[in-house]
Formats: C-alpha cells, sequence, structure tokens
C-alpha cells in the first residue's frame, strides 16, 4: 500500500505542469478556474491533471460546494520528500569520504575539512 | 561543508550535484583510478570494496565487487564505457549482479571547475518509472536506512571514514 502510493506520487510528480500546480496550492486553496489561469490551458487539460493530482492523493477538494476549491495535501509529498533523503544520506556518506580523500590527496592546501 | 543536492525529475531519472573542494583533475581520478575509489565508494558503513576493475575507454568494462566485513556477504555490478572525456564527463552503464531494480542503468559524471572547487553532477538514467522508483525505495528496503543516521554521526565525529 505504502509502496503503490511512493510510486503514484512520483508519477504524480514527473509532470512539469502538476508540480507548478501542487506550487500554487501550496500558497493556499484555488477553483480550477483560478488554477488554469497561469497556464497556456483549457480547463478540461488542467482538470485532467487535478485528476491525477486527487488520485495520487496530492490533492483535495475543499467545501465550498460552488468554487470547489482544490487543496493540497501536504502527507504523500512528505512521505517521497522521506525516500529521496535516505537515498540521498546514503551517497552523502561515500561523498564525505570522498572530502577526506580529496583533502588528503592535496596537504599543501592545508584546509580543516575533516578537522 | 557542501550538501548533496538529490531530485527525482521527470519519470526515470535520479540527478545528484555536490560541490568538491578540489581540482576536477583530482575529482576524476578519484571517479576513475581503482586505488582511489576503493577509498570512498563504499556506502553504508561495516562494507568494503575488495574489486575495483576500471579499462577507461569507450568500450571498456568496470567491475565493482563489495564485501560485508563481518558477514561476508558480497555485491557486485559493472557496465561498460560509452563516453570518456578527460577530466570532465564520463557516461558508462551499469547493473548489478543480482538486479535489484529491472534493467540496465545510464549514468552520466559531468565535472565543472570553477574557482578551484568542483561541481559534480551525477545523472542516472533508469529504464523504467518502476525502475528508478525502486533504487529510491531501496534506502529502506535493503534494512540498512536506519544505519544511515547513524553513520550520519559517526561522520560528523571521526576526522577520517576510512
Amino acid at each position: 500500500m505504502e509502496h503503490h502510493r511512493l510510486d503514484t506520487t512520483f508519477a504524480a510528480l514527473a509532470d512539469p505542469t502538476r508540480r507548478a500546480i501542487l506550487a500554487r496550492l501550496a500558497a493556499g486553496e484555488a477553483s480550477v478556474t483560478e488554477l488554469a489561469r497561469p497556464f497556456a490551458m483549457s480547463q478540461p487539460a488542467i482538470s485532467k491533471h487535478l485528476k491525477v493530482l486527487e488520485r495520487a492523493g496530492l490533492v483535495r477538494r475543499g467545501r465550498d460546494a460552488q468554487r470547489r476549491p482544490r487543496r493540497l495535501e501536504p502527507k504523500p509529498l512528505a512521505h517521497a520528500t522521506r525516500w529521496l533523503e535516505r537515498y540521498r544520506r546514503l551517497w552523502e556518506g561515500n561523498y564525505r569520504r570522498l572530502d577526506a580523500l580529496l583533502a588528503e590527496l592535496q596537504p599543501q592546501k592545508n584546509r580543516g575539512a575533516h578537522p | 561543508m557542501s550538501t548533496l543536492q538529490l531530485t527525482a525529475p521527470g519519470e526515470r531519472d535520479i540527478v545528484m550535484t555536490r560541490v568538491f573542494d578540489a581540482p576536477r583533475t583530482m575529482v576524476f581520478d578519484a571517479h576513475t583510478k581503482p586505488d582511489l575509489v576503493k577509498r570512498w565508494l563504499l556506502g553504508p558503513p561495516g562494507w568494503s570494496m575488495p574489486v575495483c576493475e576500471i579499462d577507461l575507454r569507450v568500450g571498456g568494462k568496470y567491475r565493482y565487487v563489495w564485501r560485508h566485513d563481518t558477514k561476508g556477504t558480497e555485491m557486485g555490478m559493472g557496465g561498460v564505457y560509452r563516453e570518456i572525456v578527460v577530466p570532465e564527463r564520463i557516461v558508462s552503464t551499469e547493473r548489478f549482479d543480482e538486479a535489484w531494480y529491472p534493467g540496465e542503468a545510464v549514468g552520466t559524471l559531468v565535472l565543472v571547475e570553477r574557482g578551484g572547487k568542483t561541481t559534480l553532477t551525477v545523472t542516472m538514467r533508469y529504464e523504467s518509472r518502476a525502475a528508478r522508483d525502486a533504487v529510491l525505495k531501496s534506502g529502506m528496503e535493503s534494512g540498512v536506512a536506519a544505519s544511515y543516521d547513524r553513520l550520519a554521526a559517526v561522520l560528523a565525529s571521526t576526522p577520517s571514514s576510512i
């Protein structure tokens, strides 16, 4: 379940328009019309993107029945970020060792990278 | 200290960027000379790299084998060099002996030097979105994730982690 969610999140985030929609929603809820405005796209095209985001659980519909505003659901995003962070830390470990090695290879610089 | 930027743009890529306080010839050597590679490309704590063979020419192969120091578990991978521009660019394929993601990946290493510092960018392109996501998930699934926190602490407090 959790893994399926991650795939869906990454798939939803793969598109630049959808990322822009999320960035807009991070600033507060917005209607489909408001969301479509900055893009050279029809409302149905935006709605399609919103559907993908909703299916991934990244966007929810707000309470106002008339405006039907969309709002950001931050949880899956935080989840995806956590995966990235774990992978990042593994490589950061490698690269810190490389820092130490590079410092050792140029003793004339005598920098305190690893005091 | 520089920190590693990591993103997963598009469907199939993982991109890592980091700055090193060294000229790029040196960073290039650290990626292509086995004696140097063995000293840093180790992954989580407890692993060493007994095999590191590099035939640095287009069409040449490389092979890495890591071994867990106490458990004796081995993990091997290798690939072929597709492009080499010394000391700024390497494109190579990568495939693990025991596939933990589907297919073969293509890695592009780019080194840019400015003011004595080198910016490294590694782009890994996987065969599919599923493969890319499997790699991102591996951090936890391999069961080593819990030790990364420890690793960070150890590295921060140790003069040399070799």
